[in-house]
């Protein structure tokens, strides 16, 4: 196909742009996604509960009627009041002020390792399909051997080599995610790389890296993001489970997996010590799940509708 | 079948090799020195030497790696850093217990996810498939401690009607499964969520292919065209789903053993990691290993058995 070569080369010729022709779904096919997603009425009130909760992460201080981490032993474990909305915890800490702070390491490890571990994911599968041999065999043998355990498991084991801290645990929770994109990056790559425009990228004499960055990624990288607005749920979900059992941001720090923990001890006494994060983990873990499914069903036309 | 069998278990030792050196690798290569990490900062010089001695970490690489899988073949897993106690006695006394628990969280799950899922996915779009869409976004965001609590809090402490923590002994039936509804229902009812929404858009896939158009021209009345021809070919990619549902299961296990403060491998790797007894680590994560590659053996052979394409394809 001549005519398919020449766009291609003619794109390449043009210093500081990106392919344009086979790169970009046209507009008329954005523009419907885009009308899929706002007619969804479930990814709209996923993304209004997305914005909300990033709102009270980055107005914690200014929401939260009390400090966080001060403590007050007097009043351990007090009834819900005007005052304390929810309560005290085994501290005599606002468990309302802890559970809105909590929002920010929630959604700052649900971010951050997904960022992490999609960029790092999506080049391994990236270089796994468009180089081809040994390469490939090694990178998705591991990748394999990664995707086997459970993702909790996987996170427990990193932590434990690596000890505790916010660093550690996005790292984690990272690397349980890095294997699902290399997957996802890998098969598109593949196609991707039979097509003429990376036939005539080679030709023209670009590098490896340059090829694969510049002109393969930008092909892949639509389906890669939807993929990460799901992998936010699970991330979170990944988190509080991992700060549940003790392995996550060490305290006072207000986590809402630590709060659940430290909870279970006086679920008799005091419940919404436990419930009130549990809530918390569940509305936001749902907020995710909807906007990623919204984002999927309105980019993905694979999908069934 | 049976050359497609050898083939299969062929293939899984060598992955079950590559994940027992991964592991093995991990504990070794951990920043900082296992038997420090064990002991704590305080530890006397003498007795991080002497803990390394105990765990074998002054022998050559080679010769640690051989006598692991060696003890790992013959059961024998070494001594807790922490406890001194056997590993295999202690692991052996708890794996039951998790084994139990993801079984009957699979039946639950199943047992719920699947007749869900076909009845949302034959009335698509009417209230059955909102329902089922709806049981599993809920489910699917829904961490199972927390559901473990809630039901803590209403069959436990407000009606009494089940204990709220421990395992029973095995050679006591109904003790044991006493204690064993609460942890597996929220284990299974989170499960109910993940099967109902792959088999809802397995069998929509299937509905829409050409042989069940083809089938529906021929005339057969379209309950026929359900039982017969739809549900019979979604169960094949179904069965795919039972090996990375139950592994799903056996990893949120660990949560659950925690809340219902039930002894099992998933408290037992977590307390090693909180104590960073790197002995038990690498045990459980062995058994860890060796149940994922056998899940996953039985899910090949199983689809090979039941779809002929499977084992003849090369």
């Amino acid at each position: 196909m001549p005519d398919e070569t020449s766009l291609a080369v003619a794109t390449l010729s043009r210093p500081g742009m990106g392919p344009v022709g086979p790169a970009r779904p046209p507009w008329s096919r954005r523009r419907a996604a885009v009308r899929a997603f706002t007619r969804n009425r479930l990814s709209l009130i996923g993304l209004g509960l997305a914005a909300l909760l990033a709102i009270v992460a980055l107005a914690a201080p200014l929401l939260a009627p009390d400090d966080p981490i001060k403590q007050a032993v007097t009043e351990r474990l007090a009834a819900p009041s005007g005052q304390h909305w929810f309560g005290t915890d085994n501290f005599g800490r606002d468990i309302f002020s802890r559970v809105l702070y909590g929002t920010r390491i929630s959604l700052l490890v649900g971010l951050s390792s997904v960022l992490l571990g999609g960029v790092i994911g999506s080049l391994l599968g990236l270089i796994a399909g468009f180089r081809g041999g040994w390469t490939e065999r090694c990178i998705m043998q591991v990748m394999d051997v990664l995707l086997a355990f459970p993702d909790l498991i996987t996170g427990l084991v990193v932590m434990a080599v690596l000890g505790g801290g916010l660093r550690n645990l996005i790292i984690a929770i990272a690397i349980s995610i890095v294997p699902r994109f290399a997957r996802f990056a890998h098969a598109p790559t593949l196609s991707e790389r039979q097509k003429d425009y990376v036939t005539a990228a080679e030709a023209l004499g670009a590098s490896d890296r340059r090829i694969m960055l510049r002109h393969v990624r930008p092909n892949i990288s639509g389906e890669l993001l939807v993929l990460a607005s799901l992998w936010i749920a699970t991330a979170i979900r990944i988190e509080a489970n991992l700060s549940f059992v003790g392995l996550g941001v060490a305290p006072p720090t207000a986590t809402w997996g630590q709060m659940i923990r430290d909870g279970l001890v006086y679920i008799q006494a005091a419940p919404l010590f436990s419930l009130v994060p549990g809530l918390a983990v569940f509305v936001t873990v749902l907020a995710f799940n909807l906007l990623g499914d919204g984002l999927s069903d309105a980019f993905d036309p694979r999908r069934p509708q | 079948m049976a050359s497609y069998a050898l083939r299969r278990i062929a293939l899984a030792i060598p992955t079950l090799l590559v994940v027992l050196t991964i592991v093995f690798c991990l504990v070794r290569f951990a920043p900082g020195d296992p038997a420090t990490a064990a002991l704590g900062p305080d530890a006397s010089a003498d007795a991080i030497a002497a803990a390394r001695q105990r765990m074998g970490l002054t022998e050559p690489l080679l010769r640690q790696y051989a006598s692991y899988l060696g003890g790992l073949a013959h059961g024998d897993l070494g001594r807790s850093l922490i406890s001194g106690r056997p590993i295999a006695a202690d692991l052996f006394a708890s794996l039951p217990h998790t084994i139990e628990l993801t079984l009957a969280a699979l039946l639950i799950g199943l047992a719920t996810g699947l007749p869900l899922a076909l009845w949302a996915a034959m009335r698509r779009n009417e209230w059955p498939d909102y329902l089922g869409r709806i049981v599993s976004l809920v489910g699917l965001s829904f961490p199972a401690f927390h559901l473990g609590i809630l039901m803590i809090l209403l069959f436990s402490i407000k009606l009494h009607w089940l204990p709220i923590t421990g395992a029973g002994a095995f050679d006591d039936p109904v003790d044991n499964l006493r204690h064993l509804v609460l942890p597996a229902v929220s284990l299974g009812l989170v499960g109910t969520a993940y099967v109902a929404r792959v088999a809802r858009s397995t069998v929509l896939k299937v509905k829409e292919e050409d042989f069940i158009r083809a089938v529906r021209a021929k005339g057969l009345r379209p309950s026929q065209v359900t039982y017969r021809h739809t549900l019979r070919s979604a169960l094949i990619p179904v069965t795919s789903l039972l090996g990375v549902f139950s592994i799903t299961l056996l990893g949120s296990a660990v949560t659950t053993e925690l809340v219902f403060a039930r002894p099992g491998i998933g408290r037992m790797l977590v307390q090693a990691t909180l104590e960073r007894d790197y002995n038990v680590i690498q045990s459980v994560m062995s058994v860890v290993a060796v149940m994922v590659v056998l899940v996953n053996l039985g899910t090949d052979l199983a689809y090979g058995f039941l779809d002929p394409r499977v084992r003849h394809a090369r």
